[in-house]
This record gives structure tokens, sequence and C-alpha cells, in this order.
């Protein structure tokens, strides 16, 4: 069994888009929407300041509302824990969007419900997700957390990490180091 | 010769001429979001061949990787085994298939005609518009003389049309990278190392254990391989000292974040100079063996103390003894950064050199973590015939002034085509390749009389730029996505060769640059300068010399080449420098002799008058200047520039987060409309804008009048006496509500 | 202090700011299924009783609103959906997690028991009715002896269809606002509310206006009682449900709700009820008309602020995009 992950360094990232601009031509993600984005979460008065960049996604989250809640199961589990929504079993009730605390999810001009898939398609081949390959900071570092040898597990027990409102209980798959 | 069109009128919207309702509409189809894609391809993958390619969204030139899928354009990724990217493309390159998608492109040639007395563009054939310009050319080079004729350029492309000029006789070339981007700095590491930093810079921050950024934003400037560093320093534990008015991303990630008062770094630099001789924090040996005018320098910075700096700069006196012990502590892998864009405020040259004496005290020219050896492949230039040799330059436009500048500038010659009594001719002819004058030269009512004065503009681009509405022919060059270019033979670690080939054919009726300046040539009798057949051959040719060929070219996009030098040169070795004394000149006899100061001094500058901010801009890292902000993958994730206004003065002027303000310059010049954005990150006494915005072209559908354009406030210019460059941070702003009086 | 900038595609009206993912489809449907469950629960309920003439509007009449009500319901639920085509893999899985399933579910049981329940009262109020189909005709009778049953069948699904439309949202942990166990109730309340309002208007019988109106009464003040404590949970809650509870209480949706739910929707009606049955002159077709508008704007706002109501970004007025 493997258990997807993703790690991303708040202290690498400069917040410069590019794991959008990555994911939206790998994916063909239409332009006007988007599978991850940038938070710049600026705290403090000036000059004492302190300025957070997240390269933030679906979560993948281990105990995922958007699957519970969906009535076709197009939302679902696939391998690895990576979270899907199967296309052609979605009806676009959008129940799934209004569930999901992470805002992760959006309505293809297709009308079936898209978002971040880890790019399952480049992991099944050994690849890794366009937006971690493409990082020109290697602030983000993806695989499996079942295995211990693995670079994410070794960085998330070395490293001093968040998740996403842990308090909605989601257990989310994407870690954010500190 | 007609003088119909002396007056040009900005021409906005293709004319009622032919076709352009037809391209109109088929433009509008193309635009509409949400076009029908196909997303699910979990099993899909690429099975296209990947076509080589370097990036042309910026100078830094980055090698990668083409990819279609099902024939269709899919990604740009990067070349592994170029060290520009190491395999990694920033989000401008990642995002340069949109240069290539963009509905808005330029189409066709166009010459300006008049139509019931107005203005318009009519479709041309590219024979039409060859015509044109080789008629003009021949004209002006017979009643003036070939040198009235000036080439901007800022582009691959670029190299042929410097060599159609200059076998038409002219040496008139300039780029805005020298004058308003990088020009101070070259000339000051010049006079202080005898060498230039070069682009990419030689500064080798992967390795610096203490990294100094004066105003160089890393991480909004996206240049690639320097952000790469840059971020591994810091995941390396390097101590990181950012002197900026705002808190940006670089920054974010300092140890040291100086909120220095704008227009003040010199003061700064001496004062941490004035720190490192008086604690004797500086490289003993080094500055012994290597360098000129210790003393001198000591004596002069005496006066500096951070007690001196603190009330110009704001910036605490124990901070600034304390950051210059910190890059003492590192030293000699502490680097100065010499910054990139720097013609700031007329006295660049000097300050930069300041940076470089700081440099020199640490010992980091030419030292791992600080300045390594540039090494740069030497590629056999394809013969041509001698060149003829112009009878006068630009130059002589400005006798005495500016004796060191070693390029031509860019505004200079702008200045140099609105005739005075004095010249005996000024520029008649003006061909402008891969630059958006209208938005890159400062004072922009300047570079506008100066085109009311041309006999011809021709305007090579790939999109309808606001330059290309004041052309008299346009040329719509195909984007680099479709064409081959010269070969990127830059400067690194190691020497390096990167080819760009077409991955696609070219769209519309587009051409790549090569092909026009050799047709243009052909018409011009100057056939003998392009001596071959396609640039395939030309390309072949150069790359045997190298011995590798266009074929082998095509399948590895990079080829790598041994280095023969080392990259850290100077420990303990004996190095002559190609300055006058030989030495690192910390006393410039240079800038002596032409009655400069030798060392930095300090002056202050003209501060904004009350209710006035000082206007500062910057890089968004998901934009190239102007030429990415109608890119439709870009515009995504930015559409517009914002102003960035400290909180206080905003509540002063009742501006709320998300409100549009309009911005009015110290002459009256108001800017478009543009939101605020109400943030702790930037002093009070200035605002902030990217740059690249607030276009003014009707066909830029997507960047229309969105957000403000910080050229159009820059009414004024303080220029480096030294070199010429535009200091372009002395306009200050106040606010206004939209239609207000 | 907190700055939020968030870059990306995502900040546009298809995803963000607000993420409405739902318009007026579903708060619509959300009502039309709290009426459908107010006017079957009271016409079992008294038909089981023995009411059946003398409430013949609540047993008789308004059932046969029922079947183009839910109609109309599953008409805006329909027209939600973004992936139209595909509406039948709703019935082809039942996900005992997902409200909007067994939703789905409820519906189809009750669209054909409710229109069988309709159709057994055609006759009785239209003597001269004929079904043209023998076979519909004997079904007519053979229905009508399961009249029992039925009543039971449908006071159940009554009130699963009407705490359905509440628990649908609050289900929803990740919209603080609906994120509570009130939403049920409420909405069960208010759907049965907007059923007695129903009858109100149609019913011609003295007698049974005026037991309604009391019925009426008493659910309004239920559901009043259910919205002090509704705010009151909040209060009391994590600070992403405090915000929540300030939308309300100070912020975008204070005046809407106050004056048009609670005010024009519960207040005045109850007001004009309680004037009713003490005599004075006041056309019952007023507050039963806005019970109706009240319970529908109730289901809008509700749908819409919850949508605003986030965990992330939660301070979106401090948001800078
Ligand atoms: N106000 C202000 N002025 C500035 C700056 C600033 O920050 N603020 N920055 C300065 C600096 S550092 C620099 S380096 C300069 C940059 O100055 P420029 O290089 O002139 O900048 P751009 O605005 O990107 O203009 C590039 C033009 O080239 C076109 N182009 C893009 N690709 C191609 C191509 O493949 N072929 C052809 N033919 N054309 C192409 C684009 O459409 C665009 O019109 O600007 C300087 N001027
Ligand atoms: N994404 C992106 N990256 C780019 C480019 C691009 O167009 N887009 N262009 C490339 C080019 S050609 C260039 S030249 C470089 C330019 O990039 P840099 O060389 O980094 O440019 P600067 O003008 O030094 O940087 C602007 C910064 O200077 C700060 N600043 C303003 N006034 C002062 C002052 O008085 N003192 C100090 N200390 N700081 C001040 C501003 O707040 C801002 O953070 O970027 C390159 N990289
Ligand atoms: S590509 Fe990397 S550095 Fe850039 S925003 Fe994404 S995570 Fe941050
Ligand atoms: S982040 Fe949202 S969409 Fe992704 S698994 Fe978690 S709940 Fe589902
Ligand atoms: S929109 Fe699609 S994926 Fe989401 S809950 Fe409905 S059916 Fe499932
Ligand atoms: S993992 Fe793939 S789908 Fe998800 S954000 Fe990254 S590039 Fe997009
Ligand atoms: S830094 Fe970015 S825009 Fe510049 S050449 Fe490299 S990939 Fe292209
Ligand atoms: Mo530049």
């Amino acid at each position: 069994m493997s258990r997807y992950a993703m790690a991303i360094d708040t202290k690498r990232c400069v917040g410069c888009t590019d794991c959008v601009v990555a994911c939206q031509t790998e994916n063909d993600v239409p332009v006007g929407y988007c599978r991850d984005w940038i938070v710049e979460a600026t705290s403090g008065v000036y000059p004492e300041l302190q300025l957070e960049i997240r390269s933030e996604r679906c979560n993948h989250c281990s105990d995922a509302p958007c699957v519970r809640c969906c009535p076709t199961s197009a939302s679902h589990y696939a391998e690895g824990g990576i979270v899907m929504v199967d296309h052609d079993d979605c009806i676009g009730c959008k129940a799934c969007i209004a569930s999901c605390p992470y805002d992760a999810r959006y309505v293809h001009p297709e009308g079936y419900v898209d978002k971040c898939t880890f790019c399952i398609h480049r992991v099944k081949e050994g690849e890794n997700p366009a937006c971690v390959s493409v990082c020109p900071t290697h602030a983000m570092i993806f695989g499996d957390l079942d295995d211990k040898n693995s670079e994410i597990s070794k960085v998330l027990q070395t490293r001093k990490h968040k998740t996403l409102i842990p308090e909605a209980g989601t257990k989310p798959n994407v870690f954010y180091l500190l | 010769m007609t003088k119909r069109f002396k007056r040009r009128q900005f021409i906005k919207i293709l004319g009622a001429g032919t076709g352009g309702a037809v391209l109109g509409t088929t433009a509008l189809k193309a635009f509409q979001p949400g076009e029908k894609t196909d997303n699910f391809h979990l099993l899909g993958k690429a099975t296209d061949a990947a076509t080589p390619t370097y990036c042309e969204i910026c100078f830094w030139k980055c090698a990668g990787w083409v990819h279609k899928k099902d024939g269709k354009p899919w990604k740009i990724t990067g070349n592994p085994d170029d060290p520009n990217s190491n395999g990694r493309f920033c989000p401008r390159g990642t995002g340069g298939i949109g240069a290539y998608t963009d509905p808005d492109r330029l189409k066709t040639p166009l010459i300006r005609v008049e139509k019931n007395g107005k203005q318009v563009f009519r479709e041309a054939t590219w024979e039409e518009a060859f015509d044109y310009i080789a008629d003009k050319m021949k004209m002006i080079k017979k009643k003036w003389g070939p040198e009235c004729v000036a080439l901007f350029t800022h582009g691959s492309g670029g190299s042929y049309f410097k060599t159609l000029l200059k076998a038409y006789g002219s040496n008139n070339i300039a780029a805005p990278s020298y004058a308003q981007c990088r020009g101070p700095r070259e000339e000051a590491y010049l006079l202080t190392y005898g060498e230039g930093v070069g682009s990419p810079e030689r500064t080798d921050i992967r390795n610096s254990k203490c990294i100094v950024l004066i105003g160089s934003h890393i991480g909004e400037n996206m240049h690639n391989g320097q952000v790469q560093e840059f971020s591994e320093a810091v995941a390396n534990g390097a101590t990181v000292i950012t002197v900026d008015p705002r808190f940006s991303t670089a920054a974010s990630k300092s140890k040291y974040w100086l909120p220095i008062k704008p227009a003040t770094d010199l003061a700064l630099l001496l004062a941490w100079i004035n720190v490192i001789i008086e604690e004797e924090l500086y490289d003993k040996e080094y500055v012994k063996k290597y360098t000129y005018g210790f003393d001198e320098l000591k004596k002069a910075v005496k006066h500096n103390t951070p007690e001196w700096a603190y009330p110009i700069t704001t910036i605490k006196p124990h901070i600034i003894r304390e950051t210059a012990r910190e890059m003492a502590r590192h030293a000699p892998a502490t680097i100065v950064h010499p910054g990139r864009h720097v013609t700031w405020y007329g006295d660049d040259t000097q300050r930069v050199r300041a940076g470089a004496i700081l440099n020199a005290l640490l010992g980091s020219w030419g030292r791992r973590g600080g300045f390594y050896a540039q090494a740069k492949a030497h590629v056999k230039k394809y013969p041509v015939p001698k060149f003829p040799k112009p009878k006068k330059n630009w130059k002589d436009a400005f006798p005495n002034q500016f004796p060191l500048a070693n390029l031509a500038l860019s505004s200079g010659i702008c200045d140099a085509t609105i005739p005075t009594a004095e010249r005996d001719c000024s520029f008649k002819g003006w061909i402008v390749y891969g630059t958006n004058l209208m938005l890159t030269l400062p004072q922009p009512q300047q570079t506008l009389e100066a085109i009311q004065n041309l006999e011809l503009l021709v305007a090579i681009d790939i999109m309808p730029a606001e330059i290309t509405g004041y052309a008299d022919v346009v040329l719509p060059e195909c984007t680099y996505l479709e064409r081959y270019d010269d070969l990127r033979i830059s400067p690194g670690r190691f020497p390096t060769v990167a080819l760009r080939a077409p991955a696609f054919e070219p769209k519309y009726n587009t051409k790549p640059a090569w092909w026009m300046a050799k047709e243009l040539a052909n018409r011009l009798g100057l056939e003998k300068y392009f001596p071959w057949k396609n640039i395939e051959e030309y390309l072949d040719y150069r790359l045997k010399s190298i011995g590798s060929s266009l074929k082998e070219m095509k399948e590895i996009g990079v080829k790598k080449l041994e280095n023969e030098e080392d990259l850290y040169y100077l420990d303990g070795e004996e190095y002559e420098f190609n300055t006058p004394t030989g030495k690192i000149e910390l006393y410039s006899t240079a800038l002596a002799e032409y009655g400069f100061d030798p060392i930095p001094r300090y002056t202050a500058h003209e501060e904004p008058p009350d209710g006035y901010y000082r206007l500062l801009y910057g890089r968004a890292p998901m934009h190239s200047f102007s030429r990415t902000t109608n890119n439709p993958l870009l515009t995504d994730v930015k559409s517009e520039n914002e102003v960035w206004i400290n909180p206080k003065v905003a509540r002063e002027w009742g501006i709320k987060q998300g409100d549009y303000v309009v911005l009015e310059n110290q002459d009256g010049v108001r800017s478009n409309r543009i939101r605020a954005k109400v943030t702790q990150r930037i002093r009070h006494d200035a605002i902030y804008m990217v740059h690249g915005f607030g276009r003014s072209d009707k066909r830029l559908r997507r960047s229309y009048l969105r957000g403000a354009d910080d050229t159009h406030l820059i009414t004024r210019v303080k220029l480096d006496p030294v070199m010429g460059g535009t200091g372009m941070r002395v306009n200050f702003v106040t606010f206004r509500k939209e239609g207000e009086a | 202090m907190q700055e939020i900038n968030i870059t990306s595609g995502r900040m546009n009206p298809g995803v963000d700011p607000l993420l409405h993912a739902w318009g007026w489809e579903i708060p619509l449907y959300l009502f039309l299924g709290g009426v459908v469950a107010g006017i079957l629960f009271f016409s079992a309920v008294y038909y089981l009783r023995g009411k059946a003439n003398d409430y013949k509007a609540a047993v008789k009449i308004a059932p046969l609103f029922v079947p183009p009500l839910l109609a109309l319901g599953l008409l805006a639920l329909f027209l939600d959906l973004s992936h139209k085509l595909y509406f039948w893999r709703l019935y082809t899985t039942i996900r005992w997690e997902s409200p909007m399933s067994w939703g789905a579910w409820t519906l189809l049981l009750i669209f054909p028991l409710s229109t069988a329940w309709a159709a057994t009262f055609v006759k009785e109020l239209y003597p001269q009715w004929d079904w043209k189909y023998e076979i519909l005709n004997k079904l007519d009778d053979w229905l009508k002896k399961y009249r029992t049953q039925m009543a039971w069948a449908l006071i159940f699904l009554a009130v699963i269809l009407g705490m359905y439309t509440g628990i649908l949202l609050s289900a929803f942990n990740a919209r603080p606002f609906w994120n509570t166990s009130i939403l049920g109730p409420l909405f069960l309340t208010s759907g049965l509310s907007t059923g007695t309002a129903v009858v109100l208007l149609i019913s011609k019988n003295h007698e049974e206006r005026k037991r309604f109106s009391k019925l009426d009464m008493a659910l309004i003040g239920i559901e009043l009682f259910l919205i002090i404590h509704l705010f009151m949970g909040f209060l009391a809650s994590t600070e992403v449900h405090i915000h929540a509870a300030h939308m309300f209480l100070g912020g975008p949706y204070t005046a809407v709700f106050w004056s048009f739910v609670v005010g024009l929707g519960l207040l005045l009606p109850l007001f004009a009820e309680v004037l009713e049955l003490k005599g004075y002159k006041i056309p019952v077709q007023i507050p039963a008309i806005l019970v109706l508008v009240g319970g529908l704007i109730l289901r809008f706002i509700i749908v819409d602020a919850g949508q605003s109501s986030r965990w992330l970004y939660k301070f979106i007025e401090q948001m800078y995009y």
C-alpha cells in the first residue's frame, strides 16, 4: 500500500505561481480556472513583518468530506489515497464543492467537477506531479508516506510542519514545512 | 518622398482596411474562455517528440523542450542539461505557450495609410512592406547618410537586424538593457575590476553564506537560475540581508530587512565600508595584494559612520554595524549583489561601485560564494564581408557627455532624434526590434516627440504593442516557438550552447527575423552580408565549429563544453586586472581622469513634497515587463497590477483595500486607474507598482487599460553623468479619485 | 493583522472569492421540498385523525399541489446540475453518507406515493372525474384501501424530507454557518409552517383556518426559538462559527435576515394571526403569503450565507486579491 503526500516548504517557496501555470498546461486546465493557487499571508505591523507563502491545492484528505457527500461515488479514493473525480460519474451537483473546507474544487466548463489529481497519470509513470517537477525553488516534495525511507517521510520526521485547518478533521495529505 | 505621415497618430485598432473585420471575428472566437479541452487524459502521454528551444520571455534564456500532445501545443519544460534552468522553467517560461496561442497576436504586415483624414493600418503583403522600408532606407541614406538610421533591439532575432544595419552603414544600435537597466552596473564593475558582471550574472549565490540584496528583489525578479540558487542558499542557512523600502519576497526570507528610505542606499553602503574598515573586518591580504587606493578610500569614508548614515537612511546604527559584521563573518563567501536594473537615481554607477568596493574589501570577487570566473563558448561566426565604416555615431550628438558609456544609449538615440540647431543631422529612421519603446524608455512624452520627427519607423514585434501603433510599417514576427534563431551562447560556470528550433509552423502570416533581415538585405543590395542559403545552413556551420551539428543539437538541445579556466581564481594567485592600474580599483583612476568622484560620495536626492510619494516599480514573478501582460496563461494568474500603499497613508487618503485610484505625478500627468493594495509591506514615503501594465492598445484585449503604466508617470529622469543611464525613481505621485478634476 | 493575498486563476467569479456553487436552484428546491413535506404531513396526520372532511383543504385539496410542486423542485435540482446528461448516475448507487443521495432516493419514493395519495382524493373532490382507463380506476379503488398505510408512510417520508432539506446543508462541515444540528429541525419547522400557509390560502372553512392559524403560530414560535438557539450555539462555538454568526449580527446578511425572514416572514404573520384570533378582520391570505415568502427567503439566505462562511481565508474582508 502506498499513501501519497506532498510537502511544501514555505521557507523556499517564493510564490512565483509556476506550479499554477505548470498545472494549467500539463492538465489542460482551462483559462479562468485552476487546480492550485498561491496564498501569501502577511502578519505583523511595519517594520516587524512575517510572510508565509503557500502553494495550495486539494489535500487528498484521508477522511475526505467530498468523497463522503458525493451521491454518485464519482468522488472516490484511487490508488495511494489520491482523491479522484470520475468525470463520467459526476452529475455536477456540487455537493463536494460545498463540502470541501479548502475550496479545492471547481466546476469545469464541460460540467463535471474537477480538481488536483496529484497528477496521478504522471505518478503512475514514476514521475513527480507537474507542479513539483517545475518548481524552481525545489519547494515541493512528493512521495509515499508508507515508505519510511522516502524523502517526504524523512522530511516530515525532521522538519516542523503543519496541515491546513486540521480542526476540520479531514486528515490532509499536503503538509507545509515551516 | 511624402510628408503626409510626418505626424504620427497612435493607431489603436486595425483600419477599415482589408480583412480587419474578418480577423476581428476569428480572433474573438479564439478568445472565449473555456474552449473545449480534453481534460481527462490519465493515460495519455505525450507521444510527439519534443523540440528544443530557449526561452524568449526574458533574457535569462533558459533552454528547454516544447512538447506537443496529439500534434497540438501542450507544454514547455526545462532542459536538465541547461545551467540557466536546471530543467525547471520559471512561470513566465512555463507560460510561454501563451505567447503562441494569444489570439491578439500580430498577424500580417501592416502599413500606415491615410483614410478619410484618419491614419489607419492597411494589411500588406511582405513584398509591399519590404519595398516600402527599402525605399525609405535608400532615401535616408542618400539624403542624410546611413548613420541616421538607428536600431533598437532587445531580443534574439535582433542579431540579424544588427547585421543588416551594420551592412547598411550604421552602428547606432541600442538596447534598453543598457541605459535603462544594467549599464551602470557593467560600467561600475568594469571600472573597479576591469570586467563586467555579465548575464547571467557571475554571482556564486549557490555557495554564498551571506547574501546582501540592495533592492534586488529575487523571487519577484524571477531570473531563473538565480532564484534557484537563492532558495538553495536560504535552505542551507545563508544569512540574507535585504535592503529595500518594501518588504519584498526576498526580504521575507531574510535575517535582516533594512527598510531603507529610498534613494539613500549609497549612504548605507558607505557606512558599511566605514565599519568594515574602522573595525578592520576587511580581508587584509586580499586588499593588499589585489586592490588599489585603499588608503584614499579609508580617508574618504572616515566621516561616513553609521551615526552619520542613520538620519539619511533611517537605518539604526547598531543594525548597520551588526549587518556589516555579519558580512565580514562569512567573507569571502559573502556577496553584495551587484543588482541588475540599477538605473534608479542618476548616481547609479557610483552606488553600484560602492557595492563593488564592499565586495573587494570582503574579498569575494574571484572566490567561492562570491563571484566566479565566467566561461563562454567560442563559436565561429559565419564569415561575412567587412562592414562599411560609419562616419559618425550617436555619441557625436552628446559632445563631452557620458564619457564612459561603452554601449549606445537607447534614450540617447531617442533624444538625438529631436532636431536641434547644433546637430547637423538627427536620426531619421528607427528600426525597432522586440522592444516596446513607449513603455520601455522613460519620459514617454519625449519618445513621442522623437517619433514625430522620423521619416521611417519600422516595428518588428509579435504583439500589437504600443510602439507598433506609431510605426509606419509593422512586421509581424512569429514567436520563438515557431522559429530558428541564432545560438544561445551564454556565459556561466561552464560554457554551453543552446539551440532554438521551431516547434510549430508560424501561425498567420508571420515570419522569423532572420528571414525578414535577409529579404530586406536583398532589396537594399546588401545580400553579400547574408551569404547563407537558409538558417539551417547558418546554424550548422556555426555548430560544426564546436564539434556539433544541427542534427545533434535537435536531439540534445544544450551542449555543454569543457571549462578551461578555474571558477575561483583569486586564492592568493597573481592576477592582473584589466584596469589602468592592473588592480581592483577602490580608487578609480578612470573616474578621476574624467573629473568624476574616484571614490563614491553621497549626495542627497530631492525628496517628495508633502502629500506626494516616491514612485517605485519592479517585477511580478509571472510577468516580464509588457511582453507578457496579454499572455492568456499569465494574465490568468495576474491580470492587472496594483499600487502598494502603506495603511497609514491609505487611511489619510481614505483609500480602502481594492479601491481603484488614479495617480498623478509632479508634472500633473495621470495614470490609468489602478487598484490599491493596502499593505504593511511598504514604507509610508513611497508607493510601488509592477511595471508593464496599463496597456493602451485596444488590440490587446486582455490587458487593455488593466492597471496602470509606471512609465507614463516617469516624465522626468536623472541622468547618470558617467554613462548616461536614466535614473527613473525620481518621480513623485499623489492620489486622485477617478474622474476627479 | 493578517493580510491574505491569493494569486491564481481561482480569483474569478467561477471559482472564488465566494465560491458560490449554488445559485437560486438549490434554495428553491429546498423551499419546495419543505412546502411539500408540510402539506403531506398535515394531510396524512389529519386523515389519520379522521378529519378528512372537516379539514378538506388540508387533507384532500392541498395534496393535489404536491406532484406539480415536487416536479418543480426536481426541475430546479436538475437545472442546478452542471453535468446534466449524467443525472441518472444518482440512481445507480445508494450512498448513506451522502444526504444528496438519500435525498434523491427519498424523492424517488415520495413522488409516486404522494401522487397516488393525491389521486385517491380526486374523485371525492370532483365526483364527475373519470380516470378514462379501466386499469386506473381499478388502481384508484385499490389504493383507497391502503390509505391508512399510505398516510403512515407519508408522515415518515415527509419528516425525512423536511429534515433532509436542512440536513443536506448541515452535513457540510466545511461551511461553518450550515454546520449546526439546528438546521434540520429549523427547516422542518419552516417547511411545516409553509405547509400550513398553503392550507390557509386554499381553505374556505373557518374552523380549518382557525386550526391552521393556531398551528402556524405555534410553528412560528418554534422557529423563532430555533433561530435564537442557532445564534447562541454559534456564539458559544469556535472562532469560525462566531464569525459565521457575525455575518447576521452586524455583517452583510444582517438587514435582509432580520427584516425579511424574521420581521416579515415570522413576526409580522405571527402578529397578524394573533390579531385575527382576537377578532380583528385581517385577510388570512396576508400572513399566509408572508410565511411562504419568508420561508423562501430563509432558504435563499441560508444557502447563500453558508457558502460565504468558510474555514480557510475566513477573514475575507481583509483579503486582498
Ligand atoms: N518604467 C519602467 N521602464 C523600464 C523598466 C521598468 O521597470 N520600469 N525596466 C527596464 C528594464 S530593466 C529593461 S531590461 C527594459 C525592457 O524593455 P523591453 O524589452 O522593451 O520590454 P517589453 O516591454 O517586454 O517589450 C518587449 C517587446 O518585444 C515584443 N516581443 C516579445 N517577443 C518577441 C519576439 O520574439 N520577437 C519580436 N520581434 N518581438 C517580441 C513584445 O511584444 C514587446 O512589445 O525596460 C526598461 N524600462
Ligand atoms: N518576473 C520577472 N523577472 C525579471 C524581469 C521581469 O520582467 N519579470 N526582468 C528581468 C530584468 S531585465 C531585470 S533588469 C531584473 C530587475 O530586477 P532587479 O534588479 O531585482 O530590479 P530592481 O529595480 O533592483 O528591483 C526593484 C526592487 O527595488 C526596490 N527599490 C525601489 N527603490 C529602492 C531604493 O531606493 N533602494 C533600494 N534598496 N531598493 C529600492 C523595490 O521595492 C523593488 O523591490 O529583473 C529580471 N527578472
Ligand atoms: S513553483 Fe514553487 S516557488 Fe513557485 S509558487 Fe509554486 S511552490 Fe512556490
Ligand atoms: S481537499 Fe477538499 S477536495 Fe481535496 S480531498 Fe480534501 S475535502 Fe476533498
Ligand atoms: S459534483 Fe460530482 S463529484 Fe461532486 S458530489 Fe456531485 S457527483 Fe460527486
Ligand atoms: S499535482 Fe498535478 S494536478 Fe495537482 S496541482 Fe500539481 S500539477 Fe496540478
Ligand atoms: S527565467 Fe523564465 S522567462 Fe526568463 S528565460 Fe528563463 S524560463 Fe524564460
Ligand atoms: Mo533589465
